[in-house]
């Protein structure tokens, strides 16, 4: 039955065109032109011509100091105190065309300690890349251990036999199949000062001896406000993994294990948890890259404040290349956030490898 | 060691009876086999006795003691599953151990007893492997090891041999023929495989649907089946079936015949049999010979299979009802050749007219 069609290597071609050239067009095309911007000054739209500018991106966006800054002293070599404070010179004297500190040229301040009577400060090129950095990393760390908890925990409740399960299984996956620029809304109300959900219920909880917050207004609270509703809102879709995991293991094994007086503790460490190794290994890998990924959460509740608080690698992206027209710019963040995620993929393989 | 006795054990699944009222007394050290063919609830009686499956009624007894509710870790018995069930993750040393770091035993006591169960399965250079780089029959061993470990009352096998091929299944069935004379425990296995059953077991029990249709020793019932069913399963090639009608009968024997069958005697010990009516005639391949002429069964040759050691036959007779002859000799039939077979009346089966003889 085979025509002419279906053995013409030409018509083969042909019919891969519209997937292959899609494909091309916005992923392919797209990640190597991220690599060339991030070594040019392109803009989005500029009379001036696009010049190559090497590592000048990276630098400007990586670029770190370290610099104590020593008090002023009076005659006798004694430190200035004023109301109790110790009294420094002004960081800008070093930082703004000082020829003796070429190379804390540009740079602002990121954090600073006390250390005797110096302060020891940390400068860097881009505060507000660093802070999105730390941010970024600061979610993976909580997201990643804690959502896949979670999802295993709800994985082992809903692979029991027992009436209505799928009704269980339905409300836990819920969340994913929601968008989740509905659920950032939705949890914006929920979220929202004074008399918002959350500042209600725990007004309840607690006969009213709750004061209300602004969770998404309060820089101590932002952040741990959105992790919250992130792991929420993605718990249901690791679950499932982790369910179809748990399934693949055979029941023979654990009637082995009921045999042999195994505990409900003892079945899980020596027949569950080992049966789970190669979901537990794709499980980290996917949340990871997909908590590297945070954006629209931020995009939609507190576009990265208050007080940068809430910056995220992929917002500053976006904000950088398409915001301030600085494609370089973003690019740059970009490739930094594939080198990030590409280096943490491969260390988690490596150490989850199988050892022999 | 323990007896295992089950009274009047029934099982259902919500409104389906798998195993409806089953009586089996299994003594201290007797291996004991359960056969019957796929759906018949043998598995499932072997779970229950397990205690991996919930008893609907009658009780189960273990050592004297009804274990009905007691879990299956408390009831002193050990069980061997058809797909090995040993842990992929750990050596051959941590599954035969399994049950000893579940119980918090020392490192010296679990090192003696893993070393002992290795002896006896001759296993010893298997232990630091793990299951992935064994074979079927290896794996087996280690989940026996596993078994023996736990020093059982009761070992339970659940078709341990049906996931391995032909030369290896004859090699384990040696195996735990030997492991039993050495040990000495009560076990209970599980096959729809009565080769397996006849040369393992000091008893078997026959079941289909649920029911017991008949327990004994293995040459009791192969030469003394009490109804179809059994007669139609204990045995390869099946024992044929023939309707016959009684001419006449006298205290132990009755003269039959039917328009395919010569009138001969048979002998008649089983209940149900009239001095008129219709019966049914089972006669085993094995029992029926070819002669030149006469004889009291005749056809035509179908099929010949040629196996060297022994000659199966497929004969049609007169009016297309198929049976099979089976010879202990290397013999040439042509297809469609006339064949005159003849058989002792004494080995003989009469059976009463059962509706089911066909199905059966």
């Amino acid at each position: 039955m085979a025509s002419k069609l279906t053995r013409s290597n030409r018509a083969g071609w042909l019919m891969a065109l519209p997937g292959v050239g899609l494909i091309a067009t916005f992923i392919i095309v797209p990640f190597f032109l991220a690599f060339g911007f991030s070594l040019t000054n392109q803009r989005l739209a500029s009379p001036n011509p696009t010049e190559y500018v090497g590592f000048e991106n990276y630098s400007d966006l990586l670029g770190m100091a370290f610099f104590t800054l020593e008090p002023e002293r009076d005659e006798a070599g004694n430190a200035v105190v004023e109301d109790g404070e110790i009294q420094y010179p002004r960081l800008r004297k070093f930082t703004r065309n000082n020829p003796d500190y070429p190379n804390l040229q540009g740079k602002r301040e990121w954090f600073s300690w006390q250390s005797g009577e110096n302060r020891k400060v940390v400068l860097a090129s881009d505060v507000v890349f660093m802070k999105a950095l730390v941010n970024t990393v600061t979610f993976v760390l909580v997201v990643a251990p804690l959502q896949s908890a979670l999802a295993l925990g709800l994985a082992l409740l809903i692979n029991q036999k027992l009436r209505g399960i799928s009704l269980f299984r339905a409300i836990y996956f819920m969340p994913v199949v929601v968008s989740i620029v509905v659920v950032s809304l939705l949890w914006k109300f929920i979220y929202s000062p004074g008399d918002g959900l959350l500042n209600n219920l725990l007004s309840g909880l607690t006969f009213g001896l709750w004061q209300p917050l602004d969770w998404l207004g309060n820089p101590s609270t932002a952040l741990g406000s959105i992790i919250l509703m992130s792991v929420w809102q993605g718990v249901g879709f690791h679950m499932v993994i982790w369910l179809a995991g748990l399934q693949t293991i055979s029941p023979t094994l654990y009637e082995a294990a009921e045999i042999e007086g195994s505990s409900k503790w003892q079945t899980f460490r020596y027949v569950t948890w080992p049966g789970l190794r190669n979901t537990a290994v794709l499980i980290l890998i996917v949340i990871t890259m997909q908590a590297f990924a945070l954006y629209a959460q931020i995009d939609v509740m507190t576009s990265g404040g208050p007080l940068d608080s809430t910056q995220v690698l992929v917002f500053q992206a976006v904000e950088r290349g398409y915001g301030k027209q600085d494609i370089s710019g973003g690019s740059t963040i970009s490739v930094l956030l594939f080198l990030i995620v590409l280096a943490i993929s491969l260390l988690q393989r490596w150490l989850t490898r199988e050892r022999t | 060691m323990a007896d295992v006795m089950l009274k009047g054990i029934k099982k259902s699944y919500g409104p389906v009876d798998v195993i409806k009222g089953v009586d089996i007394e299994i003594k201290d050290g007797e291996f004991v086999v359960f056969v019957g063919p796929s759906g018949c609830g043998k598995s499932t009686l072997l779970r229950m006795i397990a205690g991996l499956e919930d008893i609907s009624g009658g009780s189960l007894e273990i050592g004297g003691t009804v274990v009905n509710d007691i879990p299956a870790s408390q009831r002193g018995i050990a069980m061997v599953f058809q797909s090995y069930a040993i842990f992929p993750h750990m050596t051959v040393r941590e599954n035969v151990a399994f049950g000893l770091t579940i119980a918090g035993a020392s490192k010296a006591e679990k090192e003696e007893k893993v070393a002992e169960a290795a002896r006896i399965l001759q296993m010893e250079h298997l232990l630091d492997r793990r299951p992935s780089q064994l074979s079927g029959g290896q794996r087996q061993r280690v989940a026996i090891g596993r078994a023996i470990v736990r020093k059982p009352e009761v070992f339970l096998f659940d078709e341990p041999l049906s996931n391995l091929d032909a030369a290896l299944r004859l090699d384990m069935r040696i195996e735990i023929g030997k492991l039993h004379k050495s040990l000495g425990a009560t076990m209970v296995y599980v096959t729809h495989d009565q080769v397996e059953a006849m040369t393992l077991a000091d008893k078997i029990v026959v079941l289909k649907d649920g029911y017991v249709q008949q327990v004994g020793a293995p040459m009791d019932l192969y030469h003394r089946p009490e109804n179809l069913f059994v007669a139609g399963f204990i045995g390869a090639p099946s024992m044929n079936f023939l309707p016959v009608d009684i001419v006449s009968r006298d205290a132990d024997s009755a003269h039959v015949q039917s328009s395919l069958v010569t009138q001969f005697a048979a002998p008649v010990w089983r209940e149900g049999i009239g001095a008129s009516g219709a019966a049914t005639l089972g006669i085993r391949p094995q029992d029926l010979h070819p002669v030149d002429s006469g004889g009291i069964l005749t056809g035509n040759v179908t099929l010949a299979e040629r196996l060297g050691i022994e000659t199966v036959v497929d004969v049609a007779l007169s009016d297309g009802t198929r049976i099979l002859c089976s010879m202990a000799e290397d013999r040439v039939f042509e297809p469609g050749q006339e064949i005159h077979l003849d058989f002792d009346p004494a080995r003989a089966h009469l059976f009463a007219q059962d509706p089911q003889a066909k199905a059966a």
